[in-house]
């Protein structure tokens, strides 16, 4: 269940959309992500599906792949669409006991599912196809500026690029000691939530103390390597806009545009 | 003077309590002298505890001594001005492949070391590429280290080291958590490094079977430097390491009790090849 998690996990493929620069990818992401609050009626429903199908596309990551990212919210997106469904005014369609199902709560809830279900799509699509460093890196740079305000930049992107790192290798550890746990008879499934949360103890307890210990671990290879903050530090690979970012760019912002003028024309 | 020399070397791990009030001290390193020429392979070897991953901790400057004097390449470790160049020059693999990888893309982590010590780009990725050769992991250079094997991982981890150019690796147990076919990769990439690139290799083990390649080989217990010479004459006193609580080779130990039997063969013998000439020899 804990695997199932895509968030921060690089799909190694080589496509169009790998190769952009990591600050054109974060900038079309979140012009995606405003469209998809931005969007309304069919028409834009229509856009901003071809927007995501066709960076799936290029992206060459299978689409198999990135849905699973979507168990992980599942939870969320049933909660919305059931509230969405339910409290709603407005036009009656159907009635029973104490709820009431509205016409316009049924098309938001169908709406509020696409956009929930779109956004982790499409930003998947981000971390599937950029590797955690050049997500940092492109932060960093992009939050260069804050520098100058005495915010350690450097720092907050490098702690975000080892906690991205760390995430597989600290949910395998928690299977690990679920499992170890499982076999001298620990039950995580059984009773009611406290229940449950309570027995999420023996588990966070471990998987702290080794998470820790991993921490330590890491500072002093970090230190043995010459790790010395971001001063005079050179970049493998400097960031560089090259023709396609600037395409890219174009291209997002058209989309934008168009899903905007979509919503005032309609 | 030696590459590495360390003179009555000490190192006292000293818990307080909350008013600072010293509650014990443990000597991790008591006395220690330490010569290595450059090129040279040493093991260091030692039971749980003995001191030999403080020592490795020394020499990259990792920690610093509370008595004694250690001079890395001709430059004092006690003086925080030579860190960087120290640390530059002897490289260190940690025993945990998972937790010495900093990036998530192999490339990228090799060129972690050489990126902070300012390198320029095209000279990084020449580096890097250089590297990840030399351990033969060339064609996973754009794979994630999570689904690599602990022993690719370990050479990875060898690669970023290499890629910072040093002329000393220092390696804590590089093999202790990996299975017989990791520790073989290891191992052969690392005495490749020293044959080939001359490269100063300081293996710190408690395998004994890792340290026959080694040129000299330092015995550790409770701190103390407590032999020390070829792995040949070293595993000639088998008694000696025994009261060490470290294991003998079996070939070593079946020559030893052949011997002890009254059979006339020579004292440490270290391979098999070896033992059978010998007991050829005999008939």
């Amino acid at each position: 269940m804990l695997r199932d998690i895509t968030i921060g996990q690089y799909y190694p493929v080589d496509s169009v959309i790998h190769r952009l620069d990591p600050r054109t990818k974060l900038m079309a992401a979140m012009l995606y992500i405003l469209s998809l609050f931005v969007f309304r009626g069919w028409a834009g429903f229509a856009a901003v599906t071809l927007g995501l199908v066709l960076v799936i596309v290029l992206s060459r990551v299978p689409f198999g792949y990135m849905v699973r990212g979507l168990k992980a919210v599942v939870v969320i997106l049933v909660l919305t669409v059931l509230f969405n469904l339910f409290l709603t005014p407005g036009e009656t369609l159907a009635e029973f006991w104490k709820l009431r199902i509205t016409w316009e709560g049924l098309k938001n809830a169908g709406f509020m599912a696409v956009r929930l279900t779109y956004l982790i799509l499409g930003s998947s699509v981000l971390t599937l196809t950029t590797t955690p460093n050049q997500l940092t890196d492109g932060m960093e740079k992009a939050l260069g500026p804050f520098n100058r305000l005495h915010i350690p930049v450097h720092e907050i992107s490098m702690m975000m690029s080892i906690a991205l790192r760390f995430i597989p290798i600290l949910i395998e550890e928690t299977d690990k000691i679920m499992k170890a746990q499982l076999a001298r008879g620990a039950d995580f499934e059984s009773g009611n939530l406290i229940k449950k949360a309570k027995s999420m103890v023996p588990l966070l307890v471990p998987l702290f103390i080794s998470a820790f210990r991993r921490a330590n671990d890491l500072a002093m290879a970090m230190e043995a390597r010459c790790y010395h903050g971001g001063e005079g530090r050179t970049k493998m690979k400097p960031l560089r806009y090259k023709r396609a970012d600037i395409a890219a760019y174009l291209l997002s912002a058209g989309y934008f545009a168009g899903v905007v003028a979509l919503r005032i024309i309609w | 003077m030696n590459f590495i020399e360390a003179r009555k070397l000490v190192h006292e791990y000293i818990r307080r309590d909350e008013e600072d009030n010293v509650e014990s001290i443990l000597t991790a390193l008591d006395q220690v002298d330490l010569d290595v020429k450059q090129g040279e392979f040493i093991a260091v070897l030692g039971h749980n505890g003995s001191g030999k991953s403080t020592l490795a901790k020394h020499l990259n400057v990792l920690l610093t001594a509370s008595g004694g004097t250690l001079w890395v390449d001709g430059k004092d470790t006690a003086n925080a001005d030579n860190l960087w160049a120290i640390r530059q020059n002897t490289g260190m693999v940690f025993q945990n492949p998972d937790n010495q990888i900093i990036a998530s893309v192999v490339e990228e982590d090799v060129a972690f070391g050489p990126e902070n010590i300012g390198v320029p780009t095209p000279e990084i990725w020449k580096r890097v590429e250089h590297s990840l050769k030399s351990v033969g992991m060339i064609k996973y250079r754009e794979h994630s280290p999570n689904k690599l094997s602990g022993g690719q991982k370990q050479r990875i981890a060898i690669a970023g080291v290499l890629a910072m150019e040093p002329q000393c690796i220092v390696l804590d147990e590089p093999t202790a958590m990996l299975d017989p076919n990791g520790r073989r990769e290891v191992l052969e990439a690392v005495e490749q490094l020293n044959k080939e690139k001359g490269i100063t290799v300081i293996l710190i083990t408690h395998y004994m079977e890792e340290v026959i390649h080694a040129d000299r080989v330092y015995v550790m217990d409770n701190g103390k430097v407590v032999m020390q010479g070829s792995p040949r004459s070293l595993f000639s006193q088998v008694d000696t390491l025994k009261s060490y609580r470290l294991d003998v080779p079996q070939i070593t130990l079946l020559a030893y009790e052949l011997r002890k039997a009254g059979l006339d063969i020579p004292e440490g013998i270290l391979t098999r090849q070896e033992l059978v000439e010998a007991l050829c020899q005999l008939y």
